[in-house]
C-alpha cells in the first residue's frame, strides 16, 4: 500500500506536491477554524487596554461620558489627544500601545494641569440641593436633601463635574498636599553632552 | 569564634570614627526648648495627646501611635502644636509638639518591669510600644511590630556593625553600657519565644567595644542564655539587614523576603538599649546616644541626647566654627542628608551630625556621561547592575527598572561613590522608586474610580430598567383594564351575573368552614377536658400525699394552688362545650347539607334582580319622568325638614335653617331644568 504510494508519488512529482500543499492546508484550515472559535473573545480587547490606560476621573472633558466611552471612541478611530487629566504621558502611552504618532494635547478639551486637585465643599454654605451628588461619576460626595454634602477625598477623581451644577458655587478645586507623605525625591538634573564646560554648581558650598 | 562569610560587593571608605570614641558618653546641658516631630517611625504619624498650655512631666506620653509613641523628654509645658521645619530631605515642614523645659526636669512615675518574664508576651509587647521603642539604627521601624512576628524564630541577630563612616554611638554605647544591652538582648529573646541563638554581629574595626562585650558575657551568670559573637573585616554596608545576615548564616535573603522568613530577627544595639530602659527601668525612649563629629567642630564626641534637643544646641556643646562649616550632615556620609539649617530637632532616628569642613567633603562636582566602566556593579552589595538601573531610570523606564529589581537596592551609595563620573546614582535611583511607587498609587486609584463609576453606570442603569418595567407594568394594566370595559360592554348583562356567582361560591365556602369547625372545635374541648381532668386528679393524688406525710403548711401552698388552676381550666373547658353543643342544636335545623348557602344564595337572586329591575324601570322612563320623579322626592325631603325645622330646639334650627334653604335651592333649579325638558319636547 504505501509502496504503491511512493511509486504513485515519485511518478507524478508535481501531483503529489500539489496534494500534500493541498492537505496540509486544509489541516491547518480547520485547526485555525476551530481556534478561532474554541477560543473566541468576547467584546474588544483593545478597548480594556486603552481604558487601563486612561486616567478614570471620568470627568467628560473628552466629550464622552466617562473613560470607558472614550476607550470605545479611541478603539473606534478617534483623536487619542483629547484627555487633559491624563496629559502627555496619557498620550505617549496610547500612542505607545496603538503605534501612532504621539500628537500634542488638544487644547480644545482643556489644559493638562500638574496639580492634583479635589473638590471641597464649603459646607456651612451647602443648601443640600443634592445636584452635586447627581453629578458626580464615582459617587464621592455624601449628603441627601436639606442635609450638608461633603466629598470623600480619598474617593474624589477631581474631574470638577460637581462645581458647575452648585447654585450656591459652594465647591472649590483644591490642590491635593500631602505633605511629607506624599514628597518624592526628584531624578538630578540631567547631565550636559559636555560636563567639563559648566560651571560647577554655586549650591554646593553652600 | 563563629564562621563569618563573604558578602558580594562593599567599599573601604575612610572611617573617621576614632574622633569621637576618645571620651566617655557625655552629658548635655537641659535646652530652653524640646521640638518633638509627630512623624519619627514608618507608618502614619502619631495624634497628639496634650493641648498646648499643659503641663508634661518627664516621660509623659504626649502623643499616641499604635506602633510607638511618644514622650515628654522633659518637663515642662507645651507652648506649640504646629508645623517646624524637621531633618527630612524634602526640608517640608511637619507637625510637631514644642515643649518649654521648667529646668526641673521632673519624672513621671515610672513602672519598671524588672520581672518582665513574669509578664504575658502579648502584654509586654504592648508595653515596648506604649513606651515608644523604635529601631534606632536608622528606619525607625517599630520595635514592637518587628518583635510580634508570628514565625518560629531561631536567631536573634544583635546589629552591632555600625559600617558607615564617622558613626560611633553604637561603639560608644558598647564600652560603657554592655551589661544593659545584654539584658535587652535577654528582653527581646523573651519577645520571640527564646530562639535558639543570639549573635552580636561586630566589624573588627572596634576591639575596644569588643572587649567589653566580651567582659559583660563572661560577667554574667550561666543561668542566662549564652550570645555568641560574630566578628568580621571592616567593610560597608554590612549593617544593611541582608548583608548582615548573609555575612552571619550565608543565607542570601529572596528579594522582598523579611529576614523572619528564615527565621531571624536583627535588632540593632541601640534598640536593645532603649528596650532595657523602658521595661526594666521604665524610661520610655526619650533620649538616645548621638555622635557629633566632624572638623568643623572643636570638641568630638557622644552625647546623651533628648529627643527634640535642637540640633544648635548640640554642635554649640561641641564649639562649632560656623566659618568652617562647610556641610551639615544628619546620619552618616553615605546615607545621610544634609540639613538646610541647624535649628531642627533631633528625633529617634538621629545617629551622628556631621559638622564636615571643606576639607572632608569634596565640592559636588558635575556629573559626567557614565563610560560603563562597571564599577558599580562590583561595588553593589545587592549585586544589582547600577549602571544599567541608571539608564532606565534616566529614560523613565519603569517596567525595566523593576525588571532590574530596583527594589533591592539598599540606597547604600556605594556605587555613587565608586562612580568616576561622579553620577549621582542613588538620586536616579531613589527618584525611580519614588515615581514607581506614586504609579502604583495613581493605578490603584483609577482602578479603585474605574470601579465606583462602572458600579454607578449599572445603578443608574438598573434605576432605568426598573422605571422602564413599571411604565410597562402600568400601561399594560390600562390595556387590559379598557379590554375588559370593552367586553363588557359588549356582553351587557355578562358580568354581573358572573361577580354573583362569585359571591355564590364564596358564601358556599364560608359555609362549609364554619360547618366543618364545630365538629372540629367539639373534639378539641373534649381532648382539653380530659387532660384536664387527668391533671386534676393528679394535684389530688400529690395534696394527698403530701398532706399524709404531713408537710406543713408552706410547702402545700403550691401543690393547692396548682389544684385550683387545674379545677378552674376544666370548668372552662366544660362550659365552652356546653355553649358549642347549645350553638350546634340552635343552627341544627339549617345545618343539613347547604341550606343557609342556598338562602344566601336566594338573597343575593333577590337583590340583583332588584337592582336590574331597578335599572331597567330607570331605563326606560323618559328623561322627564326621571326628573318628575327626582322632584317628588325632594318635596317630600323638605317636607320632612320643615316638620323638623318645627319641632327642633334653637341650636338645632340655623343649622336645619341652612340645608332647608339649599334643599329649595335644588328644587328650583330640578323646576327650571324640567321646563326646559318640557319645552324640548
Amino acid at each position: 500500500m504505501i509502496a504503491t504510494l511512493i511509486e504513485l508519488a515519485t511518478a507524478n512529482p508535481i501531483a503529489a506536491a500539489v496534494l500534500a500543499l493541498v492537505g496540509l492546508a486544509l489541516l491547518f484550515g480547520a485547526l485555525l477554524g476551530f481556534a478561532a472559535e474554541r477560543f473566541r473573545v468576547e467584546g474588544d480587547p483593545i478597548v480594556e487596554q486603552i481604558d487601563a490606560l486612561l486616567p478614570q476621573t471620568q470627568c467628560g472633558q473628552c466629550g464622552h461620558p466617562g473613560c470607558r466611552p472614550y476607550a470605545e471612541a479611541i478603539a473606534a478611530g478617534e483623536a487619542i489627544n483629547k484627555c487633559p487629566p491624563g496629559g502627555q504621558a496619557t498620550i505617549n502611552a496610547l500612542a505607545g500601545l496603538l503605534d501612532l504618532p504621539a500628537p500634542e494635547l488638544d487644547d480644545e478639551h482643556g489644559e493638562a494641569s500638574d496639580v492634583k486637585k479635589v473638590a471641597y465643599i464649603r459646607e456651612d454654605e451647602c443648601i443640600g440641593c443634592t445636584k452635586c451628588i447627581q453629578a458626580c461619576p464615582v459617587d464621592a460626595i455624601l449628603g441627601t436633601a436639606k442635609m450638608m454634602h461633603t466629598v470623600i477625598a480619598a474617593e474624589c477623581t477631581g474631574c470638577d463635574l460637581c462645581v458647575e451644577p452648585c447654585p450656591v458655587d459652594c465647591i472649590d478645586m483644591l490642590p491635593v498636599d500631602g505633605g511629607l507623605a506624599s514628597w518624592q525625591w526628584q531624578l538630578p538634573a540631567r547631565p550636559g553632552l559636555i560636563a567639563s564646560d559648566r560651571q560647577p554648581h554655586s549650591g554646593a558650598a553652600a | 569564634m563563629r564562621k563569618v562569610w563573604e558578602t558580594p560587593g562593599g567599599i573601604h571608605p575612610a572611617e573617621n570614627k576614632h574622633q569621637s570614641v576618645g571620651r566617655p558618653i557625655g552629658q548635655l546641658a537641659l535646652p530652653e526648648q524640646l521640638v518633638i516631630a509627630l512623624n519619627q517611625h514608618a507608618g502614619p504619624a502619631a495624634e497628639p495627646q496634650v493641648a498646648v498650655g499643659q503641663t508634661v512631666l518627664k516621660g509623659e506620653r504626649i502623643a499616641r501611635s499604635g506602633a510607638a509613641a511618644l514622650h515628654a523628654p522633659s518637663s515642662g509645658t507645651v507652648v506649640a502644636i504646629e508645623q517646624r521645619p524637621v531633618a527630612h530631605p524634602s526640608g517640608l515642614p511637619a507637625e510637631c509638639i514644642v515643649i518649654a523645659c521648667d529646668g526641673r526636669d521632673q519624672w513621671a512615675e515610672r513602672q519598671p518591669l524588672a520581672d518582665y518574664r513574669s509578664v504575658d508576651r502579648q502584654r509586654l509587647l504592648d508595653t515596648v510600644a506604649e513606651r515608644g521603642v523604635a529601631g534606632m539604627g536608622g528606619a525607625g521601624f517599630p520595635t514592637a511590630i518587628k518583635l510580634a512576628t508570628d514565625r518560629p524564630i531561631t536567631m536573634l541577630i544583635v546589629n552591632a556593625t555600625e559600617c558607615e563612616p564617622y558613626i560611633t554611638a553604637d561603639d560608644a554605647l558598647l564600652r560603657e553600657r554592655a551589661d544593659e544591652l545584654l539584658t535587652g538582648v535577654d528582653i527581646a529573646s523573651y519577645l520571640l519565644g527564646d530562639p535558639a541563638e543570639r549573635v552580636v554581629g561586630i566589624e573588627d574595626n572596634k576591639p575596644e567595644a569588643i572587649a567589653a562585650l566580651r567582659a559583660a558575657i563572661a560577667a554574667r551568670g550561666a543561668d542566662h542564655a549564652p550570645v555568641e559573637l560574630a566578628i568580621f573585616p571592616t567593610k560597608y554596608p554590612s549593617g544593611g539587614e541582608r548583608q548582615l545576615i548573609q555575612i552571619i548564616t550565608g543565607q542570601e535573603l529572596a528579594s522582598g523576603a523579611l529576614p523572619a522568613e528564615l527565621g531571624i530577627v536583627c535588632q540593632n544595639v541601640g534598640t536593645l538599649y532603649a528596650l532595657k530602659r523602658a521595661i526594666v527601668d521604665g524610661e520610655p525612649l526619650i533620649s538616645r546616644v548621638t555622635t557629633v563629629t566632624g572638623r568643623a567642630c572643636a570638641v568630638n564626641g557622644n552625647y546623651d541626647t533628648l529627643i527634640g534637643t535642637p540640633i544648635s544646641a548640640l554642635l554649640a556643646h561641641n564649639r562649632l566654627a560656623p566659618e568652617r562649616l562647610a556641610r551639615l550632615i544628619m546620619g552618616g556620609p553615605m546615607m545621610g542628608i544634609a540639613l538646610p539649617s541647624s535649628e531642627l530637632p533631633i528625633i529617634k532616628t538621629s545617629n551622628c551630625l556631621i559638622a564636615a569642613d571643606d576639607t572632608e567633603v569634596a565640592a559636588e562636582q558635575p556629573a559626567q556621561p557614565c563610560i560603563r566602566c562597571g564599577l558599580c556593579a562590583e561595588a553593589c552589595p545587592a549585586s544589582l547592575l547600577p549602571q544599567q538601573l541608571f539608564w532606565h531610570a534616566q529614560s523613565q523606564q519603569h517596567d525595566k527598572l523593576e525588571a532590574h529589581n530596583l527594589f533591592d537596592c539598599i540606597e547604600c551609595g556605594a556605587c555613587s561613590y565608586v562612580c568616576p563620573s561622579n553620577i549621582p546614582l542613588v538620586q536616579y535611583f531613589r527618584a525611580g522608586k519614588g515615581e514607581i511607587r506614586q504609579q502604583r498609587a495613581d493605578k490603584a486609584k483609577s482602578d479603585f474610580a474605574r470601579e465606583r463609576f462602572e458600579l454607578r453606570q449599572q445603578r443608574l442603569e438598573q434605576q432605568e430598567r426598573d422605571k422602564q418595567a413599571k411604565r410597562e407594568a402600568r400601561k399594560l394594566a390600562a390595556e387590559q383594564a379598557k379590554a375588559a370595559q370593552a367586553a363588557s360592554q359588549a356582553s351587557g348583562d355578562e358580568a354581573p351575573a358572573n361577580s354573583a356567582a362569585a359571591m355564590i361560591a364564596a358564601a358556599q365556602a364560608r359555609a362549609a368552614a364554619r360547618l366543618a369547625s364545630p365538629e372540629q372545635q367539639r373534639e378539641k374541648l373534649e381532648r382539653a377536658i380530659a387532660s384536664s381532668r387527668a391533671r386534676l386528679e393528679r394535684a389530688d393524688a400529690n395534696l394527698a400525699a403530701a398532706s399524709a406525710e404531713g408537710a406543713d403548711a408552706e410547702a402545700l401552698k403550691p401543690l393547692l394552688a396548682g389544684q385550683a388552676a387545674a379545677a378552674q381550666k376544666l370548668a372552662q373547658a366544660e362550659q365552652k362545650l356546653a355553649a358549642l353543643a347549645e350553638a350546634d342544636s340552635a343552627a341544627s335545623p339549617a345545618t343539613e347539607s347547604t341550606a343557609s348557602a342556598d338562602a344566601e344564595l336566594d338573597a343575593a337572586g333577590r337583590a340583583i334582580a332588584k337592582a336590574r329591575q331597578a335599572a331597567a324601570e330607570r331605563e326606560a322612563l323618559s328623561p322627564a319622568a326621571l326628573l318628575d320623579r327626582d322632584i317628588a322626592a325632594l318635596d317630600k325631603r323638605l317636607t320632612k325638614l320643615r316638620d323638623k325645622l318645627v319641632a327642633a330646639d334653637d341650636d338645632q334650627r340655623e343649622l336645619l335653617a341652612a340645608s332647608l334653604a339649599k334643599l329649595e335651592a335644588k328644587q328650583q333649579a330640578l323646576h327650571s331644568q324640567r321646563e326646559a325638558v318640557a319645552d324640548g319636547v
